[in-house]
């Protein structure tokens, strides 16, 4: 547990020093939501229903910009040949990676909604559905994407080839998340697709560390 | 304890660096692997550590303790140093000391023994090129495994460095560790040497 708990401490501390890529994710989001109305135009009912539709993707974006650097960070300084020689299992040093990332990445993209929802003209029932859709959903953008993270340090260079590989099977999270939002927001059930959404967060969590496990010490060299 | 291989082969990228390399070091022993550019010294160190396969062949380690590998029981100090920028000295150190686990000791008396006391509490971004490697042989210093396995360990380090590396190695041996260091000059420890070349 120290090592583990070490490790989450010392990423966390990387993240959020100057540098490090805590910002950036939310910065990005912030950006992506504050064009839209520029893009979409001043018509405020149409705002309203594309509303969940743009955090959702502002944040499936922002999640992916910040992966890339989950292990080619440490690839690239050799820290990760040490975590391998660690006697940790590098599973849970994967998903321990991962809690980190997402929380220096994923939840302050859930804090940011609530303002954001200003803008896109989301009143306070439908932000805080979409924050909570997103608070179950960002889990497993980042668990699915360390899969794609772990196969990017296997074939160097690997940025762009790690969104082409982890969006289409975060498309099922957006689906739900989506769709959970706008259960809640035209007063349909919600409970089923934010379920769902929960289930594929918690099936995430499973498989995320074990691929990227496998692929790391598949693609050591 | 007693770390030896058998007809170990290493292919890499299609193309045969070394075959039937047999090697044996026991207890209190440096062994020091000798070779050109390329010949596959840092191979032969990372199959040790268990981050590379053998193509052909076994590496064993007899009398080590009994419920961890190899590579659990192995300290591995490559060419890149694991260190990070943005932490400081001592949070790098403490990190691996927390996150290896096992018996350690004090990262500050490490950090003094390889003359680093002063620069704690600086980023390892500011650090030299030798004072990585420094920082990188106090991991080594801090948390205790009996096998090192050293890629040109001495590679960066000025004279005073290199003489203060070689005592630090023959304390670890005469504690009955084993070390296996790659290098092209003198370790300046009594080392049995290692050739690696391709046979064919």
């Amino acid at each position: 547990m120290t090592a583990l708990g070490a490790l989450i401490g010392r990423d966390l501390k990387i993240a959020l020093r100057v540098g490090g890529g805590a910002l950036i994710g939310v910065l990005f989001f912030l950006t992506v939501v504050v064009l839209m109305p520029f893009a979409v135009g001043p018509d405020l009912a149409l705002l309203t229903r594309l509303g969940p539709a743009i955090l959702w993707l502002g944040a499936l974006l922002a999640s992916l910009l910040t992966l890339d650097r989950l292990f080619t960070a440490d690839h690239d300084d050799g820290s990760l040949d040490l975590i391998v020689m660690g006697r940790t299992t590098l599973e849970l040093a994967c998903a321990a990676k991962a809690l980190a990332h997402w929380l220096a990445s994923g939840l302050p993209l859930v804090i940011a909604t609530p303002v954001l929802g200003l803008l896109l003209n989301l009143d306070a029932t439908s932000t805080s559905a979409v924050a909570l859709t997103l608070l179950a959903g960002t889990p497993a953008l980042t668990f699915i994407g360390m899969i794609g993270a772990a196969l990017a340090v296997t074939l160097h260079r690997g940025g762009l080839l790690l969104a082409v590989l982890v969006l289409p099977l975060s498309i099922p999270v957006l689906i739900f998340g989506v769709a959970a939002s706008e259960a809640a927001i035209t007063g349909l059930s919600f409970g089923p697709p934010f379920s769902i959404l929960c289930a594929l967060s918690l099936i995430s969590f499973v498989i995320g560390p074990f691929a990227a496990a496998a692929s790391l010490r598949h693609g050591l060299d | 304890m007693r770390l030896s291989g058998r007809g170990i082969r290493c292919v890499r990228g299609g193309r045969e660096v070394f075959s039937g390399l047999d090697f044996e070091a026991c207890s209190g022993e440096a062994l020091a692997v000798i070779g050109a550019n390329g010949s596959g010294k840092t191979s032969l160190l990372r199959m040790i550590a268990g981050l590379l396969a053998p193509t052909e062949g076994s590496i064993s380690l007899e009398g080590g303790e009994p419920e961890l590998t190899l590579s659990e029981q192995a300290h591995y100090l490559g060419h890149r140093d694991a260190l990070k920028p943005a932490l400081s000295v001592i949070e790098n150190l403490a990190f691996w000391r927390d996150f290896l686990g096992g018996e350690a000791s004090d990262a500050k008396e490490s950090l003094s023994s390889v003359g680093l006391e002063h620069a704690a509490f600086l980023p390892a971004g500011y650090l030299s090129a030798g004072q990585r490697r420094r920082l990188s042989i106090a991991r080594l210093l801090t948390i205790r495994r009996s096998i090192w396995l050293l890629d040109e360990p001495i590679n960066a380090l000025d004279v005073a460095g290199q003489s203060m590396f070689a005592t630090l190695m023959d304390v670890h041996l005469a504690r009955g560790g084993l070390i296996v260091a790659a290098t092209h000059g003198s370790l300046g420890i009594t080392a049995r040497e290692l050739p690696v070349a391709a046979f064919s």
